[in-house]
């Protein structure tokens, strides 16, 4: 099949699939995972074996993921969550690999096809459970920093699984060349360790000093597509050195992202490769549709149905336990513990990796394999029922009850979506002037805390239609979009455009750049986060270091209504780079010496009736 | 007996503006002056009431002084006059905070001493527009003195502002240490007249 043909089967069954899978609220993943199973060899059958090919390039895709996660974590904040990424880590593969092994074993499993099967088995999907997340806007919750802290422990123990695993193998297959393909398998253990630490302060350092000003010099080419390029040079390298080293490159791109997360780059590397990323991912889970082998399923549906409900049990019960014992509330505990439960896309690899050393027969690896793609693609379902019915049963209620909401249900003006920092000052302010207000949020312990403090909270996501009318969008004259995650913010946005289309939308822009995102979907009135403090903090220096205070207020103002305006301009210059680069010079000169001669008036400012050098000026001429 | 003066100071280009910057040097460090910028310490215009009240009962002599802008004050002393001067506490019954102080304008003019006058073109007198403030001052039940002015700022010599800081600085002086009659003082049409008349 040519490659043209290929591309259009994959595009055509993600394009058909993923909007429909999102419409009925499934959620991308498992809109990717039912377009793989259509197109694949039992259903349709336009893919066939090559899907596993697709698979290992798709792959890819979770590196991307990882690397997208470093930039956005800070060393600072990587360095707070060391304990719980030991900590729920080690308990979560500790007990879930002995209670996995316990049922090899009971299944008649010899002890080396059973633990490696357990190591295996208890890995999760960093690729599903974190694009899910992310999607949700989860991200910042306990459920999301705990998962994420589990996910990272496992990327981090494939290193020595990887390590272990040939010691089980029967003979003398650790000289198998396969398997010692990495260019260090034959340096003694110590040179090995060794060349580990080496690789990573390689990273960190060609990260710090040689990767920057390389950005430097291809950002002021002013080509968008070399800025891409050298994006994707970066992680392909750094994938590459951990891979030829034998460490997972995953792990690598994640320290390479860690490490990058406070250079300037930041946010253009992030929007560079956010889609192929995207892409990458969706290819990857279509492909673990595609590789769900009904015809085996089909022959031994009761061995391969026990299989999936006793590994997701025991993954289940271990997540919550663990979950338990760091505290987590029980709400973020269910989604935490669900959102885990599967077996993750490494165990294709350790899988196949253990059969190619003979631990595991073809007949189990098949079984296993398909265990595992099931898990995965039942996950997103699992999450689906959690949110519309297992969790409003026991955790906390979507609606306000009773006592918490007003007096017979009275529609309330205003609705915040998004009540962290943000959006919890503006509800605040407005209830100390007598407007309540009603807030949705994601995050069950803040809404049991919101309201214990007597708020208006529906729980849930706020994008959901359902939600939004449920708490009166449709009579509401105001929505206040002030979601942490621009995306999850912008999302909001469109389904009130498009299904409440009274109702005015007053937006919190990140920064500049979402802003202009936001001038594209047409809303008037845009919020950015930092602009008013941190002209208040200009302003403050300026004091300090001398300008009366007065001036600096009317500066700060006039800069600020300014630089409002060039927002507004530049917005339509900005999918040019070239033109965006000069239009901001320009305008950002033009700001400046407008500035200046406030400054100075002797200039020709816009305050000169407070100044009397004019007047002298006049008056000495007469005199 | 030591009087205590606060001078309730609104400029907004006070940088730009060499009188005042000049007089105010001169007077700045004088035991028992309270300077207070209001422009430096409100350049939002939100006033802390509190704040005023408190220095207003901690001084018996207050003077207003700004630059004579389109006949009046700027407008962040207005906007202190409209809060800090509240019903109750300073007027009104039970109004008696501000009772028996002393107040006046301190101002800076461009136009010329002529120029305030029947004949001259602002058609009427210092004191006539600055009756307002004379008003407010005496339903505050304080006693409202004739303006320290300056005039024709925007043609002064180095030596001619040096002559008026001298004059403030002898006056406020004189303030403190209780070295006035009030009565005398209301006779002239300036308090730099009275000023100028002790010297002779």
């Amino acid at each position: 099949m040519s490659f043209l043909v290929q591309a259009l089967i994959y595009l055509a069954a993600a394009v058909v699939c993923v909007p429909v899978a999102k419409r009925l609220g499934m959620g991308s993943v498992l809109g990717y995972l039912l377009a793989g199973m259509l197109i694949g060899p039992f259903v349709m059958g336009f893919i066939g074996q090559e899907g596993e090919d697709i698979m290992h390039f798709a792959e890819f895709g979770v590196v991307m993921m990882l690397f997208l996660i470093g930039l956005e974590l800070e060393p600072s904040q990587f360095w707070k969550m060391r304990k719980s990424i030991v900590g729920m880590g080690s308990i979560q593969l500790v007990l879930t690999s002995l209670l996995v092994f316990a049922l090899m074993i009971f299944l008649g499993l010899s002890w080396q096809m059973a633990l490696a099967v357990s190591l295996a088995f208890a890995m999760s999907s960093t690729a599903i459970v974190l694009q899910t997340i992310k999607e949700k806007g989860l991200a910042q919750s306990t459920a999301g920093q705990s998962s994420f802290s589990v996910l990272l422990f496992q990327d981090i123990m494939v290193i020595p699984i990887l390590a272990i695993l040939p010691l089980l193998a029967a003979k003398g297959l650790s000289q198998n060349s396969e398997i010692q393909s990495s260019l260090i398998g034959h340096f003694p253990g110590w040179l090995q360790g060794l060349s580990y630490f080496g690789a990573v302060a390689l990273i960190y350092l060609a990260g710090r000093y040689l990767f920057v000003p390389v950005l430097r010099i291809v950002a002021k080419t002013g080509l968008r597509e070399m800025f891409t390029a050298s994006s994707l040079l970066l992680v392909v390298s750094v994938a590459l050195l951990m891979q030829s080293i034998g460490l997972s490159p995953a792990l690598g791109t994640f320290l390479a992202g860690v490490v990058l997360a406070n250079s300037e780059y930041k946010h253009e590397l992030e929007s560079d490769l956010e889609p192929f990323k995207g892409l990458l991912l969706g290819l990857f889970f279509i492909g673990v549709g595609a590789s769900i082998n009904f015809e085996l399923i089909g022959s031994k549906p009761l061995l391969i149905g026990g299989l999936v409900m006793g590994v997701m049990s025991i993954k289940f019960i271990v997540l919550f336990i663990t979950g338990k014992i760091f505290r987590v509330t029980s709400d973020q505990n269910l989604l935490f513990a669900f959102a885990l439960s599967q077996v993750g896309e490494f165990a294709f690899v350790l899988l196949s990796f253990t059969n190619k050393l003979s631990i595991l027969s073809r007949e189990w690896m098949d079984i296993l394999m398909a265990v595992t793609a099931i898990t995965m693609t039942i996950t997103p379902l699992l999450l689906l029922l959690n949110e519309r019915y297992i969790d409003p049963r026991f955790g906390v209620k979507v609606n306000p009850s009773e006592q918490e909401a007003d007096a017979i249900g009275e529609k309330h003006p205003v609705i915040i979506a998004g009540f962290g920092h943000f959006g919890s000052t503006i509800g605040r302010f407005l209830r100390a002037n007598g407007i309540e207000s009603t807030i949705l949020d994601h995050d069950s312990d803040r809404v049991q805390v919101l309201r214990k403090m007597g708020f208006k909270v529906y729980y849930g996501d706020a994008t959901r239609l359902d939600l939004l009318k449920a708490a009166g969008a449709e009579s509401a004259k105001i929505l206040i979009a002030a979601i942490d995650t621009p995306s999850a913010n912008q999302e909001l946005i469109a389904t009130v455009q498009k299904h409440f289309p009274e109702l005015q939308i007053m937006a919190r822009a990140k920064n500049r750049v979402y802003a202009y995102d936001l001038i594209d979907m047409g809303v008037k009135n845009i919020y950015r986060e930092s602009l008013h403090t941190s002209v208040k903090l200009a302003v403050d220096v300026l004091v300090k270091l001398g300008y009366r205070n007065y001036t600096a207020t009317r500066q700060g103002q006039k800069f600020i209504s300014y630089d409002e305006e060039t927002l507004l301009e530049m917005a339509e210059h900005r999918h040019d780079m070239q033109q965006y680069v000069i239009k901001a010079r320009e305008t950002f000169k033009l700001q400046e010496e407008l500035l200046k001669k406030e400054l100075y008036p002797d200039k020709g400012g816009v305050d000169h009736s407070w100044d009397s050098e004019q007047l002298r000026e006049v008056y000495a001429k007469k005199k | 007996m030591a009087n205590k003066v606060l001078i309730i100071f609104a400029h907004p280009r006070y940088e730009n503006s060499i009188n005042n910057s000049h007089i105010l040097k001169t007077i700045r460090n004088i035991p028992g002056v309270k300077l207070h910028d209001l422009y430096e310490a409100y350049p939002d215009f939100n006033v802390d009431i509190e704040q005023e009240k408190k220095l207003l009962s901690d001084h018996n002599i207050i003077i207003w002084q700004h630059p004579f802008y389109w006949y009046s004050c700027p407008p962040l002393l207005k906007q202190w006059i409209d809060l800090v001067l509240e019903f109750g506490w300073a007027y009104g019954p039970g109004g008696n905070a501000l009772q028996g102080k002393i107040v006046f304008n301190s101002i800076t003019s461009g136009g010329p001493r002529t120029a305030y006058s029947r004949e001259g073109h602002n058609r009427f007198t210092v004191r006539e527009l600055l009756s307002p403030f004379d008003q407010t001052a005496v339903l505050c039940k304080m006693i409202y003195l004739p303006p320290f002015a300056i005039h024709g700022t925007h043609r002064l010599s180095a030596e001619e502002i040096s002559g008026y800081a001298e004059t403030y600085k002898s006056l406020i002086l004189k303030l403190v240490n209780d070295d006035y009659n009030i009565e005398e003082m209301k006779n002239f049409a300036y308090i730099n007249d009275w000023i100028e008349n002790l010297k002779n």
